[in-house]
């Protein structure tokens, strides 16, 4: 055999090897991405929604709605995306950025309980490198 | 002064398109005035742009907050020091300082590049014009630095405190010189497609450019994991966001170049390949951006607050189909002037180290755009993370690992069976070693153990050719052992150069290989109060909450947290962790300006980090929350970059060890297909 034609076949090996890992990636690390609204509908048309892990996104922190419980390390606050409200628990520590001072948007991980409540293992907030879109608009603004 | 940035920025972009449409007509071959007057349009663009960037400092430091983008990062309590590098905080400054780099690279590759490359200049000089021009576009069409308000605020908004840090000084300049270097190379191979001098000359002609690119993307992304380290406080240094992913790509495809091109250059094969991975690489730098700019992935909004990424969309569709064209009319004359012999060889090696690249590429580029992926084929997004990322790099990567220490011991051509026998005995016995030495030290997960085996075969590996460099140094010119060292280095710089690179790769790994065992431990204590934390390495550290103190610094609050470490009843002195609250003053009235933001308590040593983070008081007391981490072998990443720049410099270090390449590709003119010309011929048309 021509080592061309083996090097193709050791090629081929790799290629799929990397097509396999990417899919069973996929497949077992892959979290639905929705907004709360779309989580909404999600859940409404299909209970398994409920308890299954997904990253929720596009909402922000509704202003005023953060309770911390220092000692505990529990924070509890709403998110909305406008038309859709879930209460968040999460029991952690959050980003610095992670205010309810002014519009935050926030990126839970986690899972909406049957209780209606979202408990989060994850809390993000916008970082440093994106505040220029909200400084800019901001600035137009001003 | 932004009368002067704006009219230099449109000079800058008259002179520009000028340069581009004159190098790209091809007319200059019969008129040499208009061929001085592409390369002089080079220069004076550079020029303008200078001009336009001193504008906007000049704008910085006289605080003139009636400029929108001074008004947006720096405020009159702002260190000069950041208000000198707020010019790259924001996404104006930041256009403006790439295309000043842009185009002084651009006139530096006319200006260094030697005279036997003189005929691919024109058309170098026209693709970098070009993107030039696009940078200059985007400015003054969408996001003007010079922009004014409507009336003058009396202070700035200051810079954020996440970008107060030194790692934030360097970070994105390294990262850009990266990005912007490789339009170098970019345009050398357009260069050579335009004018079909498909030879191996622009090889050359790029070789340093490459190293330069790829030299500076290593830093800046070392140094993006630092300032993540130290200033994010979430404990890790590569979190795979799609921010990292973007800078991580062309650095990929820029390692695959870099080793394939040798086999170019020793065999003449896999021109099409180099081509398509210098192609590939100028577009990921420029997709990288647009990931960036656009917050396309980030947002789930996704299209765009700023117009900014459409326009770096509408560039990369255009300089991607402009180059695939061209690629694919000049498929032909690419054709390779050898064939692979054997798959123990290391042209075998090189190759399958660059499918690995690229594999791994890939699989970045997947990952990261399957939100936008997954919505477009399924309807809905789905996202990928970190586990995702380490499930299919972890592997790839060791396979990669296991390359570096084959690819330098293998021969050209066809490894004989004694060639394989000296070359791998002592390496792979080293590996065995380590392999079983990590056993006996009760290591049990798979990945680390495998690193630390392959860490024992790579190092080896490199040890025995640096060993029979310099016994051979020593044996026939007599040489001392420091004396044979330095000259064997010095004289074969790209080679030992290279090797050093591997070395700090293998750091990179160990460290990698290290983080697998990071604890971490939460608590919340009174003053006085200890917690205990085991360290994987097997002592127990025992941190004592001493108390909070509360001061005022120029620009911010600070509260302070301090800790008592204590390692197996060694005490190792007081370890601090701060909240800082920034604020600007407003008719002499304090005003909070961001965020309250964190300073990390970090104890470094050779085996371990101690990370803490101190995240708040309970209700006004002397209470405070803190999070413990220790990550292990962390110094190592910081140690690695340092190896990694040293042997990068040896390997572009001018003068010896020069391209011997020529004489080899002489040698083989008889294989050389009818209408390519060697490189030094160039010289003469």
């Amino acid at each position: 055999m021509k080592a061309g034609t083996r090097f193709l076949i050791g090629a081929g090996v790799i290629a799929a090897a990397v097509a396999w890992l990417m899919v069973q990636g996929v497949r077992e690390t892959g979290v639905f991405y929705l907004t709360p609204t779309e989580l909404a509908s999600k859940v409404a048309a299909d209970s398994s929604f409920y308890d299954l892990g997904v990253k929720v996104g596009g909402a922000k922190v509704v202003p005023g709605s953060v309770v911390r419980d220092a000692a505990s390390r529990q924070i509890d606050f709403r998110m909305s995306d406008g038309q859709q409200v879930y209460p968040v628990s999460y029991r952690g520590l959050v980003p610095d950025t992670f205010t309810d001072a002014s519009d935050i948007e926030v990126i839970v991980e986690g899972h909406l309980g049957r209780d209606g409540v979202f408990h989060a293992t994850e809390v993000l907030a916008k970082c440093g490198s994106r505040y220029e879109a909200a400084a800019e608009e901001e600035a137009r603004r001003a | 002064m932004t009368f002067l940035g704006t009219f230099a920025l449109w000079t800058a972009l008259l002179v520009g398109l000028w340069g581009a449409v004159v190098a790209f007509s091809g007319r200059w071959q019969w008129q040499p005035a208009l061929e001085r007057s592409v390369t002089r349009s080079v220069y004076a663009v550079w020029f303008a742009v200078a001009v336009a960037a001193f504008a906007l400092w000049r704008g910085l430091f006289a605080h003139d907050f009636n400029i929108e983008y001074v008004w947006a990062y720096t405020a009159r309590n702002l260190p000069d020091v950041f208000i000198a590098t707020a010019f790259w905080a924001g996404q104006k400054g930041s256009l403006l300082l790439w295309a000043l780099v842009l185009t002084l690279f651009a006139s530096l590759a006319q200006f260094l590049t030697p005279r036997r490359y003189a005929p691919l200049l024109p058309y170098v000089a026209g693709v970098t014009q070009a993107v030039a021009v696009f940078f200059i576009v985007v400015m003054l069409f969408a996001a003007n630095p010079f922009e004014r308000l409507a009336f003058t605020p009396l202070d700035g908004r200051g810079l954020n405190p996440q970008l107060q840090h030194p790692g934030m000084i360097i970070h994105p300049p390294m990262l850009y010189l990266g990005y912007i270097s490789f339009t170098i190379p970019f345009a050398f191979a357009v260069a050579a497609l335009l004018s079909r001098r498909l030879d191996t000359g622009w090889i050359f002609a790029i070789r340093k450019w490459s190293l330069v690119s790829w030299l500076f993307l290593s830093a800046g992304i070392t140094i993006g994991m630092w300032w993540a380290y130290v200033e994010l406080g979430w404990g890790g240094y590569w979190a795979w966001d799609p921010v990292e992913n973007a800078s991580l790509l062309p650095w990929l495809t820029m390692t695959a170049f870099l080793h394939s091109v040798m086999i170019q250059e020793k065999r003449g094969m896999l021109k099409r390949w180099n081509l398509t991975l210098v192609v590939a690489t100028f577009l990921l730098t420029i997709f990288g951006t647009f990931l960036t700019r656009s917050g396309v992935i980030a947002s789930v909004h996704s299209f765009t607050q700023s117009p900014v990424g459409w326009y770096f969309l509408g560039f990369l569709v255009v300089a991607g189909t402009f180059a695939y064209t061209l690629l694919h009319t000049r498929w032909p004359e690419l054709a390779p002037e050898a064939e692979l012999e054997s798959m123990l060889s290391r042209e075998a090696a090189f190759l399958f180290n660059n499918l690995l690249l690229v594999g791994v590429a890939f699989s970045v580029l997947w990952g990261t755009m399957f939100p936008i992926i997954s919505e477009l084929v399924q309807g809905t997004k789905l996202t990928v993370g970190p586990p995702f990322f380490n499930r299919v790099n972890v592997p790839l990567g060791l396979l990669l690992l296991g390359l570096t220490g084959i690819g330098p011991l293998i021969a050209w051509r066809r490894a004989s069976r004694a060639n394989l026998k000296r070359q791998f005995t002592l390496p792979l016995g080293a590996g065995l070693l380590a392999l079983v030495a990590s056993l006996v030290a009760g290591m049990r997960e798979l990945y680390p153990v495998v690193t630390v085996g392959l860490a024992g075969f790579v190092g080896a590996a490199i040890v025995q050719e640096f060993g029979r460099g310099v016994r051979a140094r020593m044996r026939m010119y007599g040489d001392s052992l420091i004396t044979a060292l330095a000259r064997l280095v010095g004289r074969n710089r790209r080679r030992y150069g290279g090797y050093i690179v591997h070395v700090g790769i293998l750091c990179y790994c160990v460290a990698f290989a290290g983080m697998a065992f990071r604890t971490d431990l939460e608590a919340t204590l009174k003053p006085g109060e200890s917690v205990s934390l085991a360290s994987p390495f097997g002592h127990t550290w025992t941190f004592t909450h001493t108390g909070v103190s509360q001061y005022k610094d120029a620009n911010r609050y600070v509260s302070q947290a301090a800790l008592r470490l204590d390692r197996e009843g060694e005490d190792l002195g007081l370890l601090t962790s701060e909240k800082r609250q920034h604020f600007t003053l407003e008719d002499g009235v304090e005003v909070k300006s961001f965020e309250a933001s964190t300073e990390v308590g970090l104890r470094s040593d050779l085996r371990e980090d101690v990370y803490v983070v101190f995240e708040g008081v309970v209700n006004g007391t002397e209470e405070a929350q803190y999070r413990f981490t220790i990550n292990p072998l962390v110094w190592w990443v910081w140690f690695g970059g340092l190896v990694l720049v040293v042997g990068g410099l040896i390997t572009m270090w001018p003068g010896g060890g020069g391209p011997v390449a020529p004489a080899r590709r002489a040698l083989a003119a008889d294989a050389r297909p009818a209408g390519a010309q060697p490189a030094e011929a160039l010289s003469d048309a």
